[in-house]
């Protein structure tokens, strides 16, 4: 009897997992609809988004910097620690430039972005849900949407793909500071080898791997804030979700794109 | 003209409101009566489309909310001023910028020579002093300042219904009265059809016109308060009785 009752509850468990992920999936589709709609009230998103912008560039940039500075001189020095005298000291510049600008740049800035922007979406949003303040917007007959959603997520849009930009640029630099500590690298040798292998493509790579983060970030955190539930606990859990939700599918978008654009 | 037949609404396994029939006329305030946790403030948000009933028709002005789309919602929404419980003040903008959230008509609100005299003016309407309140935040108000500012918000529009819920709840017995009084005056100076969703008895005979009482998901009597007084059924004596030793006194 214990064995068909547990049975019984994996069954159930299993059902209400499906039937959950089933009903965020028809409800982040209607909600993506939603700031769809809301696009052409230019004139009601735009100055919030210009705020949103400013909080989202400014409040961001010196972790972003600092990060990626940490990320791009450990690399050097572990790139230093594994060289054995037979490769040429120039691949050195190579391997810090790749690293940073195709992978730990836009990955690292996106992951920070998740737990600084990501949780203070869902958490302002949540706290708008529990408090009435998105049914007040509503009740006046004006869009959520556009007031709330559109500012946050086209901010997110414009300002993480720049942020990587610079987390890129402190990472390079860090990294070229760094390995000269440890090997005997030359400005030269370091220029050379990251020119070496660079393509033009490498720098776009790095961008639309940003763009489509920031996607992840932005939706996904204002969507478990729009559908927070069950007041003060509710917004921490909605917080915790979006932070961990985009964290995951960031990675799994960085697999997904790195496939897709770097292994045809 | 407000009218809600047969409104059914579930939410999980629990059944809120189990076929509800509510009707309010043309120019008359109706207080929604019934204890904490019946349904009252989910009733009132079926009005303004808020939350979509299970079953059953709301029909406000000749119009069935629940079967409008997202731009028709957003246009009859603008006939409703909605006073929320804990004034659902938006937290980032001042008190100038939350009134004149309330004027709905996209011109006028553009208009900041019109916005402004229409903000002092609905402050003024509740009581307070445009000079003292319309810088401050939400957060540096009091309660009872935060719900006449949601007030302030919803007459903003113009609207031609106003719904209060519990416009008193969380108030001392000074404040409440107070704002008892604010809900009678603008009703009979600005003409609205009013709902007042309430568990406070004593206000809700002060203001109302008529008097519902929500019990167990179903309207259970729906009349004057002289009516209310002077009925025998067992649930509105047991709720008129927690708060009239001497029902008299309400009279």
């Amino acid at each position: 009897m214990p064995a068909r009752a547990q049975s019984f509850d994996i069954r159930q468990s299993v059902g209400r997992s499906v039937l959950g992920a089933a009903s965020h999936t028809g409800r982040f589709s209607f909600f993506l609809a939603d700031a769809f709609r809301g696009l052409p009230e230019v004139r009601i998103w735009w100055p919030r988004m210009l705020i949103e912008a400013w909080n989202i560039g400014i409040g961001s940039l010196l972790i972003v910097i600092l990060i990626s500075a940490f990320a791009g001189a450990v690399t050097a020095l572990q790139t230093g620690y594994q060289f054995t005298g037979s490769i040429p000291y120039y691949v050195v510049g190579t391997l810090v430039v790749s690293s940073i600008i195709l992978e730990l740049g836009p990955v690292l800035t996106a992951l920070i972005l998740s737990g600084r922007i990501g949780a203070r979406y869902a958490a302002e949003l949540g706290t708008m849900r529990v408090t009435e303040q998105i049914d007040a917007l509503e009740s006046l007959g004006r869009s959520p949407a556009s007031h709330l959603v559109l500012p946050r997520v086209i901010a997110g849009f414009i300002m993480i793909p720049a942020l990587t930009v610079f987390a890129n640029l402190s990472g390079v630099a860090a990294g070229w500071l760094s390995v000269k500590a440890v090997l005997p690298v030359t400005d030269a040798d370091f220029v050379y080898g990251a020119q070496y292998y660079y393509r033009p493509f490498d720098a776009y790579y790095s961008l639309i791997k940003a763009f489509f983060f920031a996607g992840a970030i932005t939706t996904i955190s204002c969507y478990m804030g729009f559908n927070t539930q069950q007041g003060a606990e509710g917004v921490g859990k909605s917080t915790t979700t979006a932070v961990v939700a985009s964290s995951v599918l960031i990675l799994v978008l960085d697999v997904v794109i790195t496939r897709i654009l770097l292994n045809q | 003209m407000i009218s809600l037949r047969g409104v059914t609404k579930r939410f999980g396994t629990q059944t809120v409101l189990n076929g509800v029939d509510f009707e309010v006329q043309e120019g008359e305030t109706v207080a929604l009566l019934g204890p904490s946790g019946t349904g009252k403030s989910v009733l009132l948000k079926h009005i303004i489309g808020l939350i979509k009933p299970d079953s059953g028709s709301i029909v406000v002005d000749g119009k069935d909310v629940s079967h409008l789309d997202r731009k028709e919602l957003a246009e009859f929404r603008q006939s409703i001023g909605y006073v929320f419980q804990n004034g659902a003040l938006f937290d980032s903008d001042n008190v100038f910028e939350n009134v004149r959230l309330g004027i709905v008509d996209e011109s006028k609100f553009k208009d900041l020579d019109y916005a402004t005299e229409r903000v002092t003016q609905c402050i003024k309407l509740v009581n307070l002093q445009p000079d003292v309140v319309l810088q401050k935040y939400p957060a540096e108000l009091s309660g009872g300042m935060r719900k006449r500012v949601g007030i302030a918000r919803a007459i903003a529009g113009s609207p031609k219904y106003l719904l209060y819920d519990e416009p008193t709840s969380g108030l001392d017995p000074v404040n409440a009265d107070i704002i008892d009084g604010l809900v009678k005056r603008l009703d009979e100076e600005l003409g609205v059809t009013s709902v007042m969703v309430t568990h406070d008895v004593r206000g809700a005979f002060r203001v109302a016109d008529r008097l519902a009482l929500l019990s167990e998901g179903k309207i259970v009597m729906q009349g004057t308060p002289q009516e209310f007084l002077e009925s025998k059924n067992a649930k509105v004596q047991e709720f008129l009785e927690r708060d009239f030793d001497n029902p008299s006194f309400a009279a």
